[in-house]
């Protein structure tokens, strides 16, 4: 008789491949996120959250080989005066980044950081808190970060911080976590910029005290081959703004995670995304807004435009919990399917247990409008660029949602010129 | 000019024919009219013409300038000197008017082998152009056609036209939907751009188009073909005595 195969378990095989960093105070909150990690197991197909997209790549044991991608581009937001924070292979780069000092905001690395009491309280908090949906990657993060920032905004952050994550190792496989309070009133902008890794594991908790603004636009880099899985974690107290957006183009897996918990009354909180796929592209938004107090607004706007057979998933919750009356609820995800090979999955949900709010969705795919093509062709503009036309349009309503206006025209000019090399 | 030769079209997907032989000369200068009851297949001659999709050519020919429409795309044609005013001008949310019409400007100039037009000249022409179509600046900024009433939409066509500076102009029912006021508008809008080197072929179903833009040549269209061709007289008769008299008398 043949040996019996020894028993698979995928969670302990990709927990064995990594080392437990030991810092002190960040320690009871590792090893309190590996027990939830054991706990939930990493992450299989008939869970219910990844039922529209394989999670093996972002769980096996080592990464999978991502060939580095080289273009012409100077740096995004290269013009823009903004403290940058570089990471390689998610490792921090201390001399091609700028001293971490700025007006407005204490900045200290995860890696190097003695007991600090405000992360301490934080680190693994809001992650540890992301209650109703296991999301063991986050916690696997937490468990085994080796890398990432605590930023502590006090006041108005002179200038917007950018972390920089450049890849430039095939097989990288990096964990970041950086953890970012904002005190009452506190503003601060946040960039994040660059494929970062292999694969990149990436959680990032934001505490947005009362009256505080954080806004967060991000564009995850050109590499076809990379994989990425990030969460972002937020709490926002009262009359406070959180408003992220991220631009996706290319990657072979994203999946974005967003779980934000309102907690104070009258906040606003806002998250888009804009996500261009061309062939072996998969790519997840997942997002869950819980609205936990009166009178507060939250949004979520994502649009993607796929083609060659790229698949793009959207989850999205609006859970509005007893006593949350006044809630404006609004959530929005469309595709643009550029051939009859690219699908788009969505899953919307609403639970609301209030009776005075108001909450719409909506959620739709079609291909580009033949009359609007034909319209424009007559007037003389050729077939591929009435494309991008019309595929920038779509794309609009979700790259609106950046406020800063240069910002925002960065990032369009980023757009035109990738589908103009997409084209076809 | 436009020279259409014995055209039959039907139907892409279901086998309907709807031009029947169609034989039409516009000499540039001149404005033709056709006039024709519904379903007699005036816009289906304009969309063929312009080359949108789902209409299958099964004979004849079209050609502007001896350059032969049916063998080319749609933005070729319209880079040749074709410019169909649409009936139904469409919206595009997102594109704003003024990136729209300079695109078009510059792709048509690019596919002609010309220099491109600065931003600074390109607003410089539109804003006289507008002026003229009663067109105001908010109009220009907003997304193509979106929260235009039907009026704003057909000056909007005519302003294209006036930018694009077209040889060959086809307006498809341009005075429906258009109160007496807007008529006149686009009207002069039209008569302004009429030269000895332009031709013009206006679709309509009611003379009283023609009252503002005076046509050299009417024909009478009815069941994909060209049943009569007269003077400006001719469309007067149809007011008077609609089109039973005429088809009656043709049979």
């Amino acid at each position: 008789m043949a040996e019996p195969a020894p028993k698979l378990n995928p969670t302990e095989d990709r927990l064995d491949t990594l080392t437990m960093p030991q810092n002190g105070w960040a320690d009871a909150a590792r090893k309190a996120a590996l027990a939830r990690v054991r706990e939930m197991g990493l992450p299989g197909r008939r869970d219910e959250y990844w039922k529209f997209t394989r999670p093996d790549s972002l769980v096996q044991p080592t990464a999978p080989v991502a060939a580095l991608f080289h273009n012409e581009e100077g740096p995004l937001f290269g013009d823009l005066d903004r403290l940058k924070i570089v990471f390689v292979d998610g490792v921090f780069d201390a001399d091609q980044s700028d001293d971490l000092t700025l007006s407005g905001v204490r900045i200290d690395r995860l890696a190097e950081s003695a007991d600090i009491h405000w992360a301490s309280d934080l680190y693994g908090a809001l992650e540890g808190n992301g209650h109703y949906v296991p999301r063991p990657l986050a916690a696997l993060n937490t468990a085994y970060a080796t890398d990432g920032v605590l930023i502590h905004v006090t006041g108005k952050a002179e200038k917007p911080i950018n972390f920089i994550y450049l890849h430039e190792n095939e097989t990288s496989d990096a964990i970041l976590h950086h953890v970012i309070k904002l005190d009452p009133g506190a503003e601060v902008t946040l960039l994040e910029t660059g494929p970062a890794a292999a694969r990149f594991n990436k959680v990032m908790e934001v505490d947005v005290a009362d009256g505080a603004t954080f806004h967060h636009v991000r564009a995850q880099g050109r590499d076809h081959e990379r994989r990425a899985a990030t969460h972002i974690f937020t709490r926002l107290g009262a009359e406070s703004v959180f408003k992220s957006f991220t631009l996706t183009v290319n990657g072979r897996l994203t999946r974005n995670e967003c779980v934000i918990d309102i907690t104070g009354d009258d906040a606003v909180a806002h998250v888009a995304g804009a996500c261009v796929g061309d062939g072996d592209f998969h790519h997840d938004d997942t997002v869950f807004v819980t609205h936990d107090a009166l009178r507060c607004e939250s949004r979520q706007v994502f649009k993607k435009v796929l083609r060659n057979g790229a698949v793009g998933v959207f989850q999205g919750k609006i859970l509005v919990k007893e006593g949350a009356q006044k809630t404006d609820g609004y959530q929005i995800s469309q595709s643009l399917l550029l051939d009859d090979d690219s699908q788009f999955l969505a899953k919307p949900e609403l639970e609301i247990y209030a009776d005075d709010v108001a909450c719409s969705h909506g959620s739709t795919s079609g291909a580009i409008d033949e009359d609007a093509l034909f319209y424009l062709r007559s007037r003389g503009v050729p077939a591929e660029i009435a494309t991008d036309l019309l595929t920038l349009a779509f794309l609009a309503e979700a790259v609106e949602e950046i406020e800063d206006e240069v910002l925002r025209d960065a990032l369009v000019e980023r757009l035109q010129g990738w589908l103009e090399r997409h084209r076809g | 000019m436009l020279n259409i030769k014995d055209l039959h079209v039907q139907l892409e997907e279901e086998d309907k024919q709807i031009l029947k032989g169609v034989d039409l000369t516009v000499e540039a200068g001149k404005v033709h009219a056709i006039m024709g009851p519904n379903g007699s297949g005036k816009s289906t001659l304009s969309y063929v013409l312009s080359g949108r999709d789902g209409y299958e050519v099964t004979s004849g020919e079209a050609t502007l300038d001896d350059e032969d429409l049916l063998e080319m795309e749609p933005e070729e044609r319209a880079a040749a000197g074709l410019f169909l005013a649409f009936q139904y001008p469409v919206e595009i949310p997102g594109v704003g008017n003024m990136t729209f019409l300079r695109t078009a400007v510059n792709a048509q100039r690019k596919a002609r082998g010309e220099d491109e037009m600065s931003a600074a000249d390109f607003l410089k022409v539109i804003r006289e152009r507008a002026k003229a179509l009663k067109i105001d600046a908010d109009m220009l900024k907003r997304p193509v056609n979106v929260g235009f009433s039907g009026g704003e939409k057909k000056r909007n066509e005519i302003m294209q036209m006036a930018m694009l500076e077209p040889k060959m102009c086809i307006l498809d029912e341009t005075d429906s939907g258009l109160d007496v006021d807007a008529m006149k508008l686009v009207a002069e809008g039209v008569n302004a751009l009429r030269n000895e080197g332009r031709g013009f072929l206006v679709i309509t179903h009611y003379q009283r188009l023609l009252d503002h833009i005076k046509p050299d040549v009417v024909h009478i269209m009815a069941d994909g073909k060209i049943v009569k061709t007269g003077g400006p007289e001719l469309a007067l008769e149809v007011e008077n005595n609609g089109y039973a008299d005429i088809l009656a008398e043709v049979a």
